[in-house]
């Protein structure tokens, strides 16, 4: 096998696979982001939380009711989604005509509020989720070894990013949806219901984040806090792809994952950091992101 | 009875106060002007009666019915389309998205094929993205895509303003097609010649009032009051 500057290709793929899943949960995490800013121009911080719970629904699922991960998979996304529609409905609702700044301190405060729940009943410790038979062992590559788990979770997030991407670019609900952000007034003077689509797109978009949390909770441990860790780092890349971008937040999810995980081969020190270094030189750059349009 | 009905309305831009009872009617099947100066609340009238503008009162009847406690989709739904000055096209959406968007609320609409035979540029252009087109292509496809709804009764803001003048026949054919299909059209026009051509009376707004109706058979009549109106 080949070397690449003293590297062996076992640390170098192994490090790249940890990168690409990073990159799945940062794309479906700033996708539901991207969407959501889009449509109601609320930076949602309360996003991670959201995932916590999508991770806490898996976790309460199969202990308290006994169903296993693949009912999770659509039912946490389901219960977070339908969570995301009481916010909306209840809450988000009553601060479209003031300035954003008051979206997000209400969903950062509704973050803090979540996981403040969660440590209180659950603990700051972790909670093992067992893997499901099926995503136990995996396949020798021969240059690596690919866990089943893994493949999965990769597999899912391009499966659910595309598809989201497909839905809004190229069907008429998407052309709606569309239609609804740019020019929702005369949007809802066509007969169409921008209100419900509001409210369906938060659901979505949190609901997106749920799947992510369920997707986590085995390969990561669950716990309240695993959202706010997370949360920084895609709003980072949320930045760099350009804020409202459908498929710039898919493409900067992976490739910075991707980027974060040869940082962490090369010059594992910076790794840590390197998003961060990116999002400062993309702002100087660009300051609309890599795939934004500069309003 | 007159299929618009409007009385006594007012409406407020944040706390201005834009229009002061606007009163006029619409008769079915005629074409209906709104003329004025710049200011006078010719558009703001539109967007009054197509619920755009959220905060107002008095009375529009439209076949009978109060719509002035409905919502914007509410009133689309009942049979009004309105086709905004700046155009309202859409960029994130190609000319045939653009095109397919207004749902149909009524029978009787346009089929694309015939808003095609109306606009022959258009069919060349599906896959453009909306804002690519040309500014009359534009006003075609703001204007042809609310066809498709089966909405009978039009408000159309300033349609031929900026256009070249092939264009602007062009839309006034449209026009005249349109009425002679059965449509209702409420128009604003800065283009007193062009309005002169294709419609049936005219209203003249001042400081959001109408202030005088002229038919425009007896537009060679009161051209000397009317021109005192507008400032020409």
């Amino acid at each position: 096998m080949f070397d690449l500057l003293g590297i062996p290709p076992q640390v170098l793929f192994s490090q790249l696979l940890l990168g690409l899943i990073n990159g799945a949960f940062y794309a479906m995490l700033s996708l539901g982001l991207a969407v959501i800013f889009g449509l109601l121009n609320i930076v949602n911080f309360a996003h991670g939380a959201l995932y916590m719970m999508g991770a806490f629904g898996a976790w309460m699922l199969l202990n308290y009711l006994g169903i296993g991960y693949w009912w999770a998979l659509l039912l946490s996304p389901l219960m977070v989604g339908l969570f995301g529609v009481l916010i909306e409905r209840l809450l988000l609702r009553w601060l479209y005509d003031l300035d954003h700044l008051y979206g997000m301190i209400l969903t950062f405060g509704l973050a803090l509020v979540i996981t403040g729940l969660f440590r209180n009943f659950y603990g700051a410790t972790g909670m093992p989720y067992t893997l499901p038979p099926l995503l136990t062992g995996g396949h020798n590559l021969g240059f690596m070894f690919l866990p089943n788990s893994r493949a999965f979770v990769i597999a899912s997030s391009l499966i659910v990013c595309l598809s989201t991407w497909f839905v809004i670019e190229r069907t008429r609900l998407g052309s709606y949806l569309r239609a609804a952000t740019e020019n929702p007034a005369l949007t809802e003077a066509f007969g169409i219901n921008v209100s419900l689509l509001v409210t369906m797109t938060y659901g979505f978009g949190v609901a997106l984040a749920g799947f992510a949390g369920v997707l986590a909770a085995p390969i990561y441990s669950v716990n309240p806090t695993m959202g706010s860790d997370l949360i920084i780092v895609v709003f980072a890349v949320v930045v760099i792809g350009g804020m409202g971008s459908i498929l710039g937040s898919i493409i900067t999810g992976f490739s910075l994952g991707i980027v974060e995980g040869l940082t962490k081969v090369f010059w594992p020190e910076a790794s840590a950091t390197v998003i961060f270094v990116i999002m400062a030189i993309v702002l100087m750059a660009k300051p609309a992101g890599l795939f934004g349009r500069s309003s | 009875m007159p299929l618009l009905a409007v009385k006594e309305l007012e409406a407020w831009y944040g706390e201005s106060h834009v229009l002061h009872g606007v009163t006029f009617d619409v008769p079915s099947g005629e074409v209906v002007t709104l003329l004025g100066r710049n200011g006078a609340g010719k558009s703001t009238t539109l967007k009054a009666i197509i619920g755009i503008m959220r905060r107002r009162k008095g009375s529009i009847r439209f076949s009978g019915k109060e719509t002035i406690g409905l919502s914007a989709r509410a009133i689309a739904r009942s049979g009004i389309a309105f086709c905004p000055e700046d155009r309202g096209i859409y960029s994130s959406l190609n000319v045939e998205e653009n095109l397919r968007l207004p749902p149909v609320v009524q029978d009787g609409g346009l089929s694309v094929d015939e808003i095609f035979d109306m606009f022959p540029n258009l069919r060349e252009r599906l896959k453009s993205p909306g804002t690519k087109l040309s500014g009359g292509e534009q006003q075609m496809l703001a204007i042809g895509r609310i066809l498709r709804t089966g909405a009978k009764f039009l408000l159309l803001d300033e349609p031929t303003e900026g256009l070249a003048p092939v264009i602007v026949q062009q839309i006034g054919r449209t026009i005249k097609e349109l009425k002679a299909r059965g449509f209702t059209i409420v128009l604003v026009e800065q283009n007193f010649h062009f309005a002169s051509t294709v419609a049936d009376r005219h209203y003249v707004m001042e400081h959001g009032r109408v202030v005088d109706m002229v038919p425009n058979a007896d537009l060679a009549a009161s051209a000397a009051k009317l021109s005192r109106y507008l400032g020409v």
